[in-house]
């Protein structure tokens, strides 16, 4: 097996217009080729006018170039990128709602909160939640750990990436005038 | 100036200089239609009321591949909107521009499962270019100027607007706007700038042309590929034909690249693929460079992708970058529009002969051609050819007979052959010739057809009667869904399962029910005649042919093996 064919995590950041109908639009090109969106994180940008989705899918190579080549296409889609493992940061947001009934419990999972850096955003006589920022394996030690008070609820935003450094999703390539020379020519 | 938008509607035709519409009319659409009548705009703009919004769908196609225009297909809310996409899905496939303007129920009623409401732009979103759902009165004149650009430019392809009916009968400022000034304003100015991009289409990369022709200077066995980009880039043909006679290799053709080269001239290798001559599919077996111009390598070229132009590096010419390396890895690309690409190429061409392996090609024999006094497929074709000295436009419904006619009738322009190549859709002749017929006045429009497939949409008659459309449909008749029948045959051990056909309608007597002449012909001569006094009269006509129920498409390869395991010679 070469390591085209290998199925590995992708991360795409996509620009959008903020528009009803683009995320299905969007999502519509991996069911359409059989991939379950493994996380997706959608929300405006500097520009109100243009939404970043976030979107990791697990596949290979030749597919994912695939799907951005279709998603390029989209007229509301304005760029398309896919976020290297070893040049980007990935964070997501984690909220566990954990059970904790007597001081000593609450005690212990704030101990446990406060080594990982999650926050404690509501807490009962009966539950505290906290709020956890990291990539997966950081949530997944935590949710380790938690698992033996009983978590209650949990929740995840989904991945959302930057490329490290200066280079922005923006800048112009040769590629992206390719595909835009095939959808927008007058 | 402020008007009601079901006008400012028709205003926005006028602009993009649309004269003809076809379509069905029904309750969330009365006030568009109502406008043809109020203000007088069926003076300016035909509408032609087709007998099913699916007729309506693939006349406004055929309508735009014979002339290159926009086509225009109007239809109503719920299962109105639904009998289109067939249409769009055949018009996407073969990216045909046409705009389909459907009106939805009102605002109010939206989302309540409302009394013929259907989310038409949710179920049209994989098979149009992008669409709108228009909710504000103020925004529809940008909507229709974006929507005809998009439709148009790039790859073209179908593009749908649906008008919630409240917005129809609002008012709104409207103000006329030359054509030439919509790419600069409002919404699709917008957009453009957003992509970074002025009017002018961005030049192919001089690199990459220039990769290209030293490609050529190292191939001794070059063949060109062409495909229906070809025939959609405004221009482009007598650029590829410069470039054909210059670089002097052989040229294949997909179906829908057919009329880009003559079908007679000397370079031409006919069709590739499944029901590709031998010549062509030997050709791209041996070629050493491939260059595809206008294709996607769809499974019925490159019916086993992997082993498809095996000892050549390939190169492929496309405006729609998501086709690169989609079906086939190629060895390099051109993006850019063909007519564009050619020209860069022309200027710096050299011209080329290569003798001994044209020669090669051109040895491959050809399946030899029946006559015995019963009418075979080829005679009904050559005597199409003959009797109209090779000018009549030819459209098709989907099957064997679709195959003769891409292989035995010598297209010789584009637009010349419609058919449904890629979405493969019986029923869409008849409604695909009447299209072209309106778009073609004066030109003798030929729709072949299986009887499988005329009884799909032959209630189309009536249509072409009413408005007096001369259509002449020429019927394949051989009892049976020939194609699928031949698969049987050869790959299913003659189990027939559910593909005759033998159980009528009598075609002369429903032609004539329709008020259509009707004839009959069992015999090369007696087809002949009877289409001459067709031609002649220059009103619709149908023909049905009697033809053999085992006759097949030669030469076949079987889906998803070499090009040149021929299955059948």
């Amino acid at each position: 097996m070469n390591d085209r064919s290998a199925v590995t995590r992708h991360t795409l950041s996509v620009l959008v217009e903020n528009a009803a109908g683009v995320l299905s639009q969007v999502s519509r090109l991996f069911s359409r080729k059989g991939y379950n969106i493994e996380s997706l994180a959608v929300g405006t940008t500097d520009d109100p006018e243009i939404s970043r989705i976030t979107i990791e899918v697990l596949c290979d190579a030749p597919m994912i170039e695939q799907i951005m080549n279709q998603l390029r296409k989209q007229f509301p889609v304005y760029s398309v990128q896919e976020l290297l493992p070893e040049r980007s940061i990935r964070r997501e947001l984690v909220m566990f709602k954990v059970k904790a009934e007597t001081p000593d419990i609450r005690n212990e999972v704030i101990q446990i909160a406060n080594i990982f850096r999650a926050s404690i955003i509501d807490v009962s006589l009966k539950s505290l939640t906290l709020a956890l920022i990291g990539d997966e394996s950081k949530a997944d030690a935590m949710q380790k750990l938690l698992e033996a008070f009983g978590i209650l609820e949990l929740v995840r935003t989904g991945m959302v990436a930057l490329e490290r450094g200066a280079y922005t999703i923006g800048d112009e390539t040769k590629e992206k005038a390719e595909f835009n020379l095939g959808k927008n020519v007058l | 100036m402020r008007m009601k938008t079901a006008q400012i509607l028709m205003e926005c035709l006028l602009e993009q200089g649309v004269d003809t519409v076809f379509g069905y009319p029904g309750g969330t659409i009365l006030n568009v239609y109502d406008e043809l009548e109020l203000h007088g705009y069926k003076d300016k703009i035909r509408h032609i009321l087709t007998a099913h919004e699916q007729g309506a769908s693939h006349a406004a196609d055929g309508y735009a591949r014979s002339t290159g225009k926009v086509g225009v297909c109007f239809a109503t809310s719920g299962p109105g909107a639904t009998n289109l996409t067939t249409g769009i899905a055949t018009a996407y496939y073969d990216s045909s521009p046409v705009v389909f303007i459907t009106c939805n129920v009102s605002e109010n009623l939206i989302g309540k499962d409302s009394f013929q409401e259907v989310d038409i732009t949710g179920i049209s979103m994989p098979i149009t270019k992008c669409n709108y759902l228009v909710k504000d009165p103020g925004e529809l004149a940008d909507v229709i100027r974006e929507a005809f650009a998009i439709a148009r430019s790039g790859r073209p392809g179908p593009v749908l607007i649906d008008i919630a009916k409240n917005v129809t009968a609002e008012e709104a400022g409207y103000e006329f706007l030359p054509l030439e000034q919509h790419a600069s304003q409002g919404r699709l100015g917008a957009m453009l700038r957003r992509a970074s991009h002025d009017l002018k289409a961005p030049e192919p990369d001089a690199g990459d042309i220039r990769t290209l022709l030293d490609l050529i200077e190292e191939s001794k066995m070059p063949l060109v590929l062409v495909g229906g980009g070809v025939i959609r880039s405004k221009g482009a043909v007598p650029a590829f034909r410069k470039f054909v006679e210059t670089l002097n290799a052989p040229v294949a053709s997909t179906i829908m690249g057919g009329g880009a080269l003559p079908g007679n001239h000397p370079l031409f290798t006919g069709m590739i693929g499944m029901h590709g001559s031998h010549a062509s599919n030997y050709a791209v077996d041996q070629c050493d460079l491939l260059i595809a111009i206008g294709c996607r390598f769809s499974d019925r070229v490159a019916t086993n992708p992997a082993t498809f132009a095996r000892g050549a590096k390939i190169v492929h010419i496309d405006i729609d970058r998501a086709e690169i390396d989609k079906n086939v890895r190629t060895h390099h690309h051109i993006i850019g529009d063909a007519r564009r690409v050619l020209e860069l190429l022309n200027e710096a061409l050299p011209a080329h002969d290569y003798p001994t392996w044209k020669e090669w090609v051109f040895s491959h024999p050809e399946v030899p051609l029946k006559k015995d006094g019963i009418l075979h497929p080829h005679e009904i074709l050559e005597t199409v050819q003959a009797v109209t000295g090779g000018d009549a436009v030819i459209v098709t419904d989907v099957g064997q007979h679709q195959m003769w006619c891409a292989q035995y009738y010598h297209f010789s322009r584009p637009g010349q052959f419609i058919t449904s190549g890629g979405f493969g859709t019986m029923g869409f002749g008849l409604g695909a010739a009447m299209g072209a017929a309106v778009g073609n006045p004066g030109k003798v429009v030929v729709h072949c057809t299986g009887d499988g497939c005329f009884r799909m949409n032959c209630h189309e008659l009536c249509t072409e009667s009413h408005y007096g459309i001369p259509v002449i449909t020429v019927i394949f008749n051989n009892q049976t869904l020939g194609m699928v029948r031949q698969w049987q045959n050869l790959i299913y051990q003659k189990r027939f399962s559910q593909t005759d056909l033998d159980f009528g309608p009598d075609f002369v007597k429903l032609a004539e029910a329709y008020g259509i002449a009707g004839a009959r012909a069992a015999t090369q001569p007696e087809f002949e005649a009877a289409f001459r006094r067709a031609v002649e009269s220059g009103k619709s006509c149908v023909i049905e042919c009697a033809i053999d129920k085992d006759a097949m498409v030669h030469p076949m390869v079987s889906a998803g093996t070499p090009v040149t395991d021929f299955i059948l010679d």
